[in-house]
Parts: structure tokens; C-alpha cells; sequence
């Protein structure tokens, strides 16, 4: 069960799979840029910078036999967006997949929307096990037959065909936003989903592409007044009324849309009073939030800054109940993080199926996880170097200054291309994919 | 008596000086780094977070090209080459205008993702993957055409 009894550290994690190329020169488009499991888990989509999406299917192992769960193999993949360029205002859109969020499975077949900067779609994948065969006037091969060679009629049957998984784009919805998309959130009515940009946040019905509702907008009148823009936005999973946005300042707004159409007005400001004499240069930029995620409960959310992950319990607005440093040392290192630009860098955040635990990635290919019962964490490696199926992970350490003890590794060697900006957790089982640049492994906790 | 107390009071002093300097070098770890950045760099302006920023984020992606700007330029110069772009081609700033060299190169081919294929991607032998939308449409830039 996930999380229970034991948290992150109770759980040894293994090595399960490895998806991608071997080689270090790591073409563009194969960066991966999202991932997410569906709500059965059974699924897990990626996409990359090269606007494709690749859907992998864990397969039904004998349980009674198995001594682990069953492996995630290609199920579909299919280029979701393409390149574009907007010659009316002289924009290159990229293709590059911010985000896919899975609609729960209402028939056979399974729904996602994908989005790239500016145009969301919504892909059908749907399975053809069988097919008609027997037509009257076509061979087999599809060439028509001449008419009057037809000399008796039968009724085309079923037969069984090799498995073909097709994706299909059923809605596009475009034309929306002016600035990047960077969120997309699937109402829990299951009707509706929310798109946000840097400054706006739309709202759309699944089935309707030709207009959406605004029910954000924070763009000044005049554009020099900008101070902040929206980072990341989210519905609540429980109440469809309710959505959060996080803020490049350290801010988040939860709104009602019960209250009036357009929500520019929060109903619950989210904010850690800032100590003034710790302010410097970096403290805004630091602050940012990259990620925000409700927690499956509904009762909590998380966000993630540059340095520290936060859990809020919505009913307290003044500061978070839980911090969790992801890797305080690197505050000694802002000035050049700055000058290479990782100080930028967006970090995504997830939580188990039970909430007891939350993850998130960090630089040299290592992620956290943060028991939230035992206050204890750990740090793992994403490596090839491990993959022998069911090795146990090692924890790794990064040793800050003074003497670097045995198996540590100091913050000097740290590799800061080798970024884990995305991971998500299986919704009930202890099942995590991690996304280094170009690859995606897949972990799962030893099953004795 | 009156020792005991100075002596009690000399130890509180201490106490109060030792959580002082801790409190600071806590502080110090962020200052010292913004030092060495102003130190670098002197002409950083005040607001890392201000508008300048914010809208280098929101721009990003846009490309000018006025082929009209362009000629003119060109004739301007006459046989002197026009300025090319320095290191980071994607800020266009000032007087520089753009030219067909500055642009990157159109992307290549659209092809399947090395997560789907590859020795450690094993699709499942009865499954045959067909995606029904590709689409060959690539990507010109007409306004390059003179």
C-alpha cells in the first residue's frame, strides 16, 4: 500500500526500468518535459520537447507469482503538436509538451489533454482488437472488386487482429492565450479544465473549443507596472468551485468562482511572512513558485521554490505547516547559480497516493522524498549505473563544506545540467517514474 | 555577591553575542553571494523580480523580422555588412536588425521518440503502434522571402 506503516525511508526503493538512449548527446527534442500516471496508474504518459507524447502501459503480471509489479512497456506515441510560427505577431511557438493531465476513464477508450505554449488539445487512445471482414464488393487488401463478379452476398463478421492502439485528436482548443500555458487542471465535474498562462487563466468545457471564460487576469493596465505572474495553477480535487494559482512572488491565491465571474479578487492569500533582514538579490527570485499541487485528501497543498518544498493546510493562510529543504546547499552557491540561469529552473513536486509522503527533483540527477509522519527524507540517485531490476537504491548524501566523508559528494562536483525537474507517483501503489533530461526511470519499492 | 552577579550577567552577554553572530552568518550565506554577483556584475539593477524580467519571460519566443526595416538598413550600409547578432542571438536590441543568417536553422524531420523505440522500450510483440496524426507540415518562414 503506499505510504502505509512506513514512509519514504521504511520503503526501499529498486531500480525497475529505464526508458530512453544511452548516449550523452542528448538531441532537443528528446528532452522530456512532463510526465503523469492516469488515475488507475495503469498508464503513464510522457512528453518531450519535440512535441511527442509516449504512453507506457504497466503490464498485468500474475500477482501471485510475481516478484514485482508489472513492467511499464510502450503502449502508443504520437507527435502531439508541432512546430508553428505566428506571423502575425512574429512568434515562434515551440511544440515542446508542458503538460498532460489524464481524464479519469469514463469507456474503453482513455482521454488526455496535451498542451504545448499555446494550444491545448485533447487526444483520444483507443484500442482495435477486431476488425470487418467479408465485405461484399472489397477484397480484403481494400481494392474494390468488380461488381459483377459478385455472384452470392454475405454479411461482413468480426474477426480477432493484432492489438492496434490509436490516438486520435478530438478537441482542439486554440487561440486562448496570449502568453505561455504553463498549467492545465481537469475540474473535478469532469466537464471543465482550466488553463493558465502568465497572466490569465482560462476556463473550458471538454466539449467546447470555440470560446472559454477568463476567470483570471492579472495583467496591468499599464504593462511597466508588471510584478509578478502566474506560475502554476490547479483545481481543487474535491470541490469544483475551487482553484489555486501560485505566483512568481512567493504567493498563492486560492479563488472561489462561486463568488463572482471573474476571480481577480482571491478569497485566501497564501503567503510566509518574509524576514526583512534576510532579503537580498536572489530572495525574490528564490521565492518563486515553480509547482502547486493539492494534496489527494484536498485538505493540503504543496508548492515548490527554488530551495524548499512547502506543505499549507488551506484553512491557514500566514505560513506553510510544513518546510522541507530540498537542497540548502546551494543558498552558498546563488551567484553563479544565477549567472548559468539554473536559479530559474522550474522543479515540479508530487505526493503519494496516501499523502504521506512527497517528492521532488533536484540537480546531479538526485530526488527527495520527505516522510511527512517520520520527518525523515532521503536523497536517490537516478543512474544507470544501478540497473540491475530490483537493486536497492542507495541513499546519497551531498556533503555541504568541511570534510566530505566516504560516499558523500561535495557541492562543487555536483553536475547542475543533470536536472530532475519532473516525477510522478503512482496514485496507490509505490510506483515512481523520474524524468532525468532524456530519460525515464521507473522505481518501485522492494516487494518481498 | 556582587561578583557572582557580573559573572552571571558577563555569561548572559555572551549568551545573547553567540545567538547575534549566529543569526548573521545565517544571513550571510545569501549577502555574500549577492556580493560577489554586484562585485561581477555593477551595473545589476536594483529589482531582480521588476519589470525588466518579467518581460524578458513573456517575450520569449518572439522573433521580428520587418523586411522593410531590413532593405532600408541594407541600403543604408551600402557595401558595409550589416551588424550580425553578438553571443545570444535571441535578444534583439537596438539597432540590430535581424537578417535570414541570424534565424536558426529550420527543425529537422519530426521523428519517433528514442522513449518508444530503442533496446530498453520493449513494446509488446502482438501490438502494432500506428499514430493516425502526422502530418507533414513543417515550419517556413515566408517573411524571409526576397
Amino acid at each position: 500500500m503506499a505510504g502505509a506503516g512506513g514512509g519514504g525511508n521504511d520503503i526501499q526503493w529498486c531500480f525497475s526500468q529505464v526508458k530512453g538512449a544511452v548516449d550523452d548527446d542528448v538531441a532537443e527534442a528528446d528532452i522530456i518535459s512532463t510526465v503523469e500516471f492516469n488515475h488507475s496508474g495503469e498508464l503513464l504518459a510522457t512528453g518531450d520537447k519535440g512535441g511527442r507524447v509516449v504512453i507506457f502501459q504497466q503490464e498485468q503480471e500474475n500477482k501471485i507469482q510475481s516478484l514485482s509489479r508489472g513492467e511499464y512497456n510502450v503502449y502508443s506515441t504520437f507527435q502531439s503538436h508541432e512546430p508553428e510560427f505566428d506571423y502575425l505577431k512574429s512568434l515562434e511557438i515551440e511544440e515542446k509538451i508542458n503538460k498532460i493531465r489524464w481524464l479519469p476513464q469514463k469507456n474503453a477508450a482513455q482521454f488526455l489533454l496535451s498542451t504545448n505554449d499555446k494550444t491545448i488539445k485533447l487526444w483520444k487512445i483507443s484500442e482495435r482488437d477486431k476488425r470487418p471482414e467479408g465485405y461484399n464488393l472489397k477484397e480484403e487488401d481494400g481494392r474494390y472488386r468488380d461488381p459483377s463478379t459478385v455472384t452470392t452476398l454475405r454479411v461482413p463478421v468480426f474477426r480477432p487482429m493484432d492489438l492496434m492502439v490509436e490516438a486520435s485528436p478530438r478537441r482542439i482548443f486554440a487561440n486562448a492565450h496570449t502568453y505561455h500555458i504553463n498549467s492545465i487542471s481537469i475540474n473535478s465535474d469532469y466537464e471543465t479544465y482550466l488553463s493558465a498562462d502568465d497572466l490569465r487563466i482560462n476556463l473550458w468545457h471538454l466539449e467546447i473549443t470555440d470560446r472559454s471564460f477568463n476567470i483570471v487576469d492579472i495583467k496591468p493596465a499599464n504593462m511597466e507596472e508588471l510584478t509578478e505572474v502566474i506560475t502554476a495553477a490547479e483545481f481543487h480535487p474535491n470541490s469544483c468551485n475551487t482553484f489555486v494559482y501560485s505566483s512568481s512572488k512567493g504567493t498563492i491565491r486560492l479563488c472561489d468562482m462561486r463568488a463572482s465571474a471573474l476571480c481577480d479578487r482571491h478569497s485566501k492569500l497564501f503567503e510566509e511572512p518574509e524576514d526583512p533582514s534576510n532579503r537580498s538579490f536572489f530572495s525574490e527570485i528564490i521565492s518563486s513558485i515553480s509547482d502547486v499541487k493539492f494534496s489527494h485528501s484536498g485538505r493540503y497543498m504543496m508548492t515548490r521554490d527554488y530551495l524548499s518544498v512547502k506543505i499549507w493546510d488551506l484553512n491557514m493562510e500566514n505560513r506553510p505547516v510544513e518546510t522541507y529543504q530540498v537542497h540548502e546547499y546551494l543558498r552558498s552557491k546563488l551567484c553563479s547559480l544565477y549567472e548559468n540561469d539554473c536559479i530559474f529552473d522550474k522543479f515540479e513536486c508530487c505526493w503519494n497516493g496516501s499523502d504521506s509522503v512527497v517528492m521532488t527533483g533536484s540537480y546531479n540527477n538526485f530526488f527527495r522524498m520527505f516522510d511527512r509522519n517520520t520527518k525523515r527524507d532521503i536523497t536517490l540517485e537516478a543512474s544507470r549505473e544501478n540497473n540491475k531490476p530490483r537493486t536497492v537504491l542507495k541513499p546519497r548524501k551531498v556533503c555541504a563544506s568541511g570534510k566530505r566523508k566516504k560516499d558523500e559528494i561535495s557541492v562543487d562536483s555536483l553536475d547542475f545540467n543533470k536536472k530532475i525537474l519532473h516525477t510522478a507517483w503512482h496514485p496507490k501503489e509505490n510506483i515512481i517514474a523520474v524524468a532525468t533530461t532524456n530519460n525515464l526511470y521507473i522505481f518501485q519499492d522492494k516487494v518481498n | 555577591m556582587s561578583e557572582k552577579l557580573s559573572a552571571d550577567s558577563r555569561c548572559e552577554q555572551t549568551g545573547d553575542e553567540k545567538q547575534d553572530t549566529q543569526e548573521k552568518e545565517a544571513v550571510v550565506p545569501e549577502r555574500a553571494e549577492e556580493a560577489k554577483l554586484k562585485a561581477k556584475y555593477p551595473n545589476l539593477g536594483q529589482k531582480p523580480g521588476g519589470s525588466d524580467f518579467l518581460m524578458k519571460r513573456l517575450q520569449k519566443g518572439q522573433k521580428y523580422f520587418d523586411s522593410g526595416d531590413y532593405n532600408m538598413a541594407k541600403a543604408k550600409m551600402k557595401n558595409k555588412q550589416l551588424p550580425t547578432t553578438g553571443p545570444d542571438n535571441n535578444l534583439v536590441t537596438g539597432d540590430h536588425i535581424p537578417t535570414p543568417q541570424d534565424l536558426p536553422p529550420r527543425k529537422s524531420s519530426l521523428v519517433t521518440s528514442k522513449l518508444a523505440g530503442g533496446k530498453n522500450s520493449i513494446p509488446r510483440k502482438d501490438r502494432v503502434l500506428r499514430a493516425e496524426e502526422w502530418t507533414l507540415g513543417g515550419l517556413t518562414l515566408c517573411l524571409l522571402v526576397q
